[in-house]
């Protein structure tokens, strides 16, 4: 079909955007360095973890090196995995629930986490303590929201939602509970911080740990994209095609719980991203969850990498980069849906 | 493939919605399931299709147990073909009927080229191939209804179940979705078929099954069925019936 290869190819474009902002990024900052300096260190650093050190002659100096490889590479690559794995996430839950407006904080993953790290904080943790507090706690969440949600009678989905708002509003009253008892001169603000949403902060060895949760769950995210498309026309009518919804609908819930649990714990609270890049990949797209799916990946890594770097070079104070997200993602929103609707 | 049904019943909650309902339907044969509102017909094709679990009674397809089966092995056996409905998310009318290629594959593959081929051919089938670009929702309810009966198609399930069809068709695509199910029946299918229109059962189905207060009342060949007598307890009006030469005609008797 015509639409097939039209998808297809506006994944390539995409693709080759979010490569072109990549290697940008790394160019932009207050230490200047040239985008072909930025290709031969990185690619310098990768022949050095196979021929060994010094096998390549450098021609730059060792602040770029810093710069590139300490300091903008792990935020860089942490920007697009938060990003995707958000908007992955986003785009799963708005399949899941059939439901356009849904996002990654439904089933209160993002509360349970900042909760997590507010406590974590309090009680006086280092960056990695806050890190797996908030981690666990996004996951405890929604574990307990999906335990409410299987003893209620009546539809799943309308249970796990309310479940998911109760809990959520539970967890936001212990986090503001927590901001009214922490110490106001240096806790309070490092709680708040958290909240609006940072990648400050990202070094070197959180790449791993961040990556390792997140690719678990994008995998069976990218997996079961078909089963979305058969999912978001309801639960009887996936049924009847032969969906075991149950089992589907459980691992779908789990794997974007999981990617959201671990994007939000290392990078706090970041709104928006997973309910508008799906709108926005549907708009280019289409629904098909086929092309959707992968779309989000890559337009969630690129969108939040573009943020992230006019967080970082705006102004000379950072803006944190869930305030941002707020300021691009809510008009950009109004205009996707008061836009005049045009054909697939 | 042939459709048992023996001594089902259905409770939601203390509300018995079916009571006791037998009846078999074989390959070939259009069944048309009448009865008012609440009757239990929409029960009765959600007990067949798995949805409806807690029943007791036995149902069957081709003497295997479908209470047994995943919905993967049930939906190789059974299609359901839905009323028109909105869709949360734009998808092709091609892309629709592609879904109905799903129980064959693997949880986790995409639908490739002879799940898109047998996609097509079921599209022929009901000529509606050029409709396949289409987003479904700018369709009309006679073409959606020809969508998912396509979708049904590709699914390859012998025994197809349609529940209320015509409900929300004009009247052009009322007869059009029904001549395209007794054509299906005619090739082999076993169809199920509920329909508010006793007329409509007349013209164009084989047999009839009258739902009332979740038993069944009458069943048998269609003229047998739909009397006037049996009528008027369903629906709790008289008619008459008469013979043209097109065929028998209802009217309501009016005014005594």
């Amino acid at each position: 079909m015509g639409s097939e290869k039209r998808a297809r190819r506006a994944l390539l474009i995409l693709g080759l955007v979010l490569l072109f902002l990549f290697l940008l990024s790394f160019s932009l900052g207050r230490y200047g360095v040239p985008p072909l300096t930025v290709v031969k260190i990185l690619a310098a650093r990768f022949v050095e973890l196979f021929a060994g050190k010094g096998a390549l002659q450098r021609t730059w100096t060792e602040q770029m090196e810093i710069a590139v490889v300490n300091i903008r590479l792990p935020r860089i690559v942490m920007a697009c995995l938060v990003g995707c794995a958000l908007s992955a996430a986003g785009a799963a839950f708005q399949g899941v629930f059939h439901n356009p407006m849904a996002s990654p904080d439904i089933l209160g993953a993002s509360s349970g986490a900042a909760f997590g790290a507010a406590l974590a904080i309090l009680l006086g943790a280092s960056a990695r303590g806050i890190t797996l507090s908030a981690f666990g706690f996004g996951i405890i969440t929604v574990g307990l929201v999906m335990l409410v949600a299987r003893r209620a009678p009546g539809a799943r989905l309308i249970n796990l939602i309310l479940a998911g708002i109760m809990l959520s509003s539970l967890f936001s009253a212990g986090t503001s509970y927590i901001k009214l008892v922490a110490d106001p001169s240096n806790q309070l603000p490092q709680i708040t911080y958290w909240l609006m949403g940072s990648l400050s902060g990202t070094r070197l060895g959180d790449i791993p740990l961040a990556f390792l949760p997140m690719a678990v769950g994008l995998v069976p995210l990218f997996l079961l994209r078909w089963q979305l498309n058969l999912l978001s026309l309801g639960e009887s009518e996936a049924k009847a095609l032969g969906v075991n919804t149950g089992r589907v609908r459980l691992i779908l819930l789990l794997s974007a719980t999981l990617v959201t649990a671990a994007s939000v714990s290392f990078s706090g609270m970041i709104g928006w991203v997973g309910l508008v890049v799906p709108h926005l990949c549907r708009k280019v797209l289409g629904s098909d969850h086929r092309y959707l799916m992968p779309g989000s990946f890559l337009c969630g890594a690129a969108f939040l990498l573009l943020v992230d770097d006019v967080s970082r070079n705006l102004l000379p104070v950072e803006i944190p980069i869930g305030i941002l997200t707020a300021l691009v993602g809510a008009p950009f929103f109004l205009y996707l849906i008061t836009r005049k609707e045009e054909k697939l | 493939m042939s459709l048992t049904v023996e001594n089902l019943s259905f409770s939601y909650g203390r509300h018995a919605v079916l009571q006791g309902v037998s009846f078999a339907a074989q390959a070939g044969e259009l069944l048309a399931i009448l009865g008012p509102n609440g009757v239990g017909k929409t029960t009765l094709f959600k007990c067949v299709m798995g949805l409806a679990r807690r029943y007791t009674g036995t149902i069957r397809a081709d003497g295997v147990d479908l209470a047994a089966l995943s919905p993967r092995e049930r939906a190789h056996r059974v299609a359901a073909i839905p009323q028109a409905h909105p869709l949360s998310f734009r998808y092709s009318a091609f892309d629709m009927v592609l879904m109905g290629t799903s129980h064959g594959l693997s949880p986790f593959a995409v639908p490739g080229e002879r799940e898109k081929t047998a996609a097509r051919d079921a599209m022929a089938r009901v000529n509606i191939a050029p409709l396949a670009d289409r987003p479904f929702d700018h369709l009309s309810g006679g073409e959606q209804q020809l969508v998912f009966i396509a979708r049904a198609l590709c699914q390859q399930a012998k025994i197809l179940l349609m529940d209320e069809p015509t409900a929300s068709l004009d009247y052009g695509n009322r007869l059009l979705v029904l001549g395209v199910a007794r054509d299906l029946s005619r090739a082999g299918y076993t169809v199920l078929l509920s329909t508010h229109d006793p007329q409509h059962a007349l013209w164009y189905a084989d047999r009839a099954l009258a739902l009332h207060e979740g038993k069944v009342l009458a069943q048998g060949a269609t003229r047998e069925v739909v009397v006037p007598d049996v009528l008027q307890q369903l629906y709790g009006r008289p008619f008459a019936l008469l013979e043209t030469e097109q065929g028998p005609v209802l009217v309501p008797k009016e005014g005594n």
